[in-house]
């Protein structure tokens, strides 16, 4: 029998050269590149699931939706990057993305990923010349229910599952004693077993996704989960950067997928593949009908591709002009493919509009079934969802890192090792890096390697180095077990210990999270829009928030799972609260509006926003830092 | 739209201390009760529907219900997974049964060897991943 019980955990204290928290692609790909390069270091994965199966990719993918192959030129996918991100990306680390994506989504295929090929040039691999089938001008089809399971084989194998812990949840990066602004470990938690974890490192990779539920989301009741991203993606990146004093960036962008209502079924392969309209509740085009309306955030409105955040504004017009609902158009679109295949090629075509939902969003498949929907008989509806933050897709925001050292970028932007944070030693990849989104799965994997490597020179060049961590360890340990602290102390106080005036459960503080940040910070039940009284008033309560987070109950280890989970959150909404606060126009609309500020403003805030905690005193800090455009852009012909 | 065990089909993985679906639900809903020895989803609105439990359960005893406070009952979409591919059957509200069957890997599971036939790595201090040695990187 343990000694050990709820509460008063064991404590396990590992020592490791590379320290790899998180178990997405990002991770995947850092564990393989990192153990080629540095086969002798001690290199420990933390997962807070299992690896088969954990981050983004879970479900399985549809799409590589970033893949350049011989014929497109990394210059032009940072064009693309920049203009759907409404020109404030850092090209270095976007061009640095497409010159080495290509090269992960071959080894995807080597090791068992199928891959749609053109027609003469089936099993011909993709590095061997075979032609991908395109479903946009950066995307290729795949079958990808397995992808995860694929990629996460190749990386415990190249890692060792010795060195894999997974179930277990980093909460809190530890800094140096001696040395300022350098990361020296990290503490978790088991989620199965009375354990706490405590690595000491001398580089660390911090990559576990982006930020799910911060907004109170469309669902109700048991649809919760169903969110667009996971929901497991607690915003935990971004908040423990930050509480070592991590430099974020672009903390004010967010992604506002416009999805099939309700399952969140992608729409990409409707519009690109099957060449689907999107229409208004009239028939009509809603971004052609509204191009005048979009001219107002020129240049970006003349995009070769009309930026994502331009649609959804055009979209949003017409519902709140009450021409919704907004409908796909799958029965026109199915009809005019068919009209030059045979029975077996229409057969096909459908299975293909299933396998889009059934490899990555089943959820959408049920909603279909259960409500009779056949897409070449019946239209379906798409709904702009609840804001999401992440780096890795249509979004931005993340932390401040610095970039490759061979591309004609300022100094500023290559101060450290490739994919450094502003704290030395810490290291970040997929949706963890700001200012450059449209990685996707494949971009996220090549960016974990390129850290991965980056983190071997890192150890290389700090040989020396001894981890001293900062803080007593029990006073540590005591803070992370506070929530079970709460519950063992009060739950016999009342007769039904779900409610009881002693401590909040972690359920309730997260709706309570949703419902300021959809109230006052731009969700959708204000369309998305707010303005510097509404922000200042969230920032009260969410203030008040964060002070009852020490309130929050754990009556187990799952919910003091949840329970850091939304303390994760809580941290990640502030930032990005604070940056809408700071930047004063409306950069991005039909993502969010500033409606006192509702102009774009390329004179004053064509530049990143960035923000600091100092980790001393806990105060945040905004401010701007220039953005210079190292790739040359285009718009409807003119250079910009 | 949780996930929900049928009673007579689950075994509890027959007694081991985690079930398949334990192991690998990437929300860590799956929960045994060791008094049953019957797996569960001890927080069904924090469901994603991955249906990952579903596809790892080796007795066939999980399945999606959908969600029941926006969708009309009736519907279902139920995979059968091997390693080399994924049968889907989804029933319709209105009884229509629909099939689709889809390749998920190409290689034997089990059979990858990250580094083997793969270059050396080179420089560690050049922009190259090892895979890449001997390669000429773009710049601008």
């Amino acid at each position: 029998m343990s000694e050990y019980s709820f509460g008063n955990p064991e404590i396990i204290e590992i020592e490791t050269d590379i320290l790899l928290i998180g178990g997405g692609m990002a991770a995947c790909g850092a564990a393989f590149e990192a153990r080629r390069w540095a086969p002798d270091a001690k290199i420990t994965l933390v997962d807070k699931a299992a690896l088969d199966r954990s981050g983004a990719v879970a479900m399985g993918l549809s799409a590589i939706n970033t893949y350049l192959g011989p014929d497109r030129d990394p210059k032009d996918y940072c064009r693309m990057v920049s203009a759907d991100l409404m020109g404030i990306t850092r090209d270095d680390l976007v061009y640095d993305v497409g010159r080495h994506v290509d090269d992960s989504v071959h080894l995807f295929e080597e090791w068992g990923l199928p891959v749609w090929k053109d027609k003469g040039s089936e099993g011909v691999a993709l590095k061997d010349g075979g032609k991908p089938v395109r479903s946009g001008k950066w995307q290729i089809m795949i079958n990808g229910e397995g992808y995860k399971t694929i990629v996460a084989e190749a990386a415990k194998k190249a890692l060792g599952i010795e060195n894999i812990i997974e179930r277990c949840f980093i909460v809190k990066l530890l800094l140096d004693t001696n040395e300022p602004n350098r990361i020296a470990g990290a503490v978790g938690f088991s989620v199965r077993e009375h354990k706490l974890y405590v690595f000491k490192a001398n580089a660390i990779l911090n990559c576990c996704g982006g930020a799910v539920n911060l907004f109170r989301p469309r669902s109700t009741g048991e649809g919760n989960g169903r969110t667009w991203y996971p929901v497991w993606n607690a915003g935990s990146t971004y908040a423990m950067a930050a509480e070592v004093g991590a430099e974020l960036t672009m903390m004010e962008n967010r992604f506002v997928p416009a999805r099939f209502k309700d399952g969140y079924g992608p729409v990409g392969a409707w519009f690109l593949l099957f060449k689907s309209q999107a229409l208004n509740a009239f028939g009509e085009n809603y971004v052609i009908k509204n191009a005048d309306m979009l001219a107002a955030f020129a240049p970006y409105d003349k995009a070769a591709v009309v930026p994502t955040c331009l649609r959804n504004h055009a979209m949003l017009k017409e519902m709140k002009e009450g021409r919704g609902p907004i409908f796909m158009d799958t029965p026109t679109a199915m009809k005019k493919l068919a009209e030059t295949m045979t029975p077996a090629e229409i057969k096909h075509l459908e299975a293909e509009a299933w396998e889009d939902f059934l490899d990555m969003c089943i959820g959408q498949a049920g909603v279909w079934a259960g409500m009779n929907i056949r897409p070449e008989q019946n239209m379906s509806e798409l709904m702009p969802t609840e804001p999401y933050l992440l780096g890795s897709h249509s979004g931005c925001c993340g932390i401040w890192v610095s970039g490759p050292e061979d591309l004609n970028s300022p100094a500023e932007w290559k101060w450290g090792y490739n994919r450094m944070t502003t704290v030395q030693g810490l290291f970040t990849a997929g949706d963890g890096v700001g200012a450059s989104g449209h990685k996707f799965s494949s971009g996220s994997h090549a960016e974990g390697r390129i850290a991965g490597k980056n983190m071997v020179r890192f150890v290389r060049d700090h040989a020396g180095y001894k981890p001293s961590l900062k803080g007593d360890i029990k006073a540590i340990a005591e803070e992370i077990y506070k929530p079970v602290r709460n519950y063992l102390e009060h739950k016999d106080k009342t007769t039904a210990e779900d409610v009881n005036p002693f401590y909040i459960l972690p359920r309730l503080l997260q709706q309570r999270l949703q419902k300021l940040m959809d109230e006052y910070v731009a969700g959708t039940s204000t369309y998305y829009q707010t303005n510097k009284i509404m922000l200042e008033t969230g920032l009260h309560l969410l203030t008040m928030l964060k002070e009852d987070s020490q309130k929050m109950r754990a009556k187990d280890l799952h919910e003091l799972m949840r329970a850091w989970e939304n303390y994760h959150r809580i941290v990640a909404a502030e930032a990005h609260l604070r940056h809408i606060y700071f930047r004063e126009e409306t950069r991005y609309p039909g993502f969010y509006y500033r409606a006192d500020h509702p102009d774009l403003n390329e004179a004053e805030w064509k530049c990143f926003v960035n923000s600091r905690i100092d980790p001393a005193t806990g105060e945040w800090k905004c401010f701007k830092r220039a953005h210079v455009d190292i790739v040359e852009k285009h718009y409807g012909g003119q250079a910009h | 739209m949780p996930t929900f065990v049928h009673t007579e089909k689950c075994d509890g993985c027959k007694g081991g201390s985690v079930t398949a679906c334990m192991y690998i639900c990437p929300n860590n809903l799956m929960k045994l009760d060791t008094n049953r020895m019957k797996a569960f989803n001890q927080e069904p609105d924090q469901c994603w529907e991955c249906q990952c439990c579903v596809k790892a359960c080796p007795q066939q005893a999980i399945e999606v219900r959908a969600y029941q406070d926006f969708v009309p009952m009736g519907g279902a979409v139920i995979p059968m997974r091997t390693d080399s591919a994924i049968m889907w059957t989804i029933k319709f509200r209105d009884g229509e049964v629909k099939r689709f069957k889809f390749p998920v890997r190409t290689t034997p599971v089990g059979s990858i060897d990250p580094y083997g036939g793969k270059p050396a790595p080179g420089d560690l201090d050049s922009n190259l991943l090892f895979t890449e040695t001997g390669k000429t990187l773009p710049t601008i």
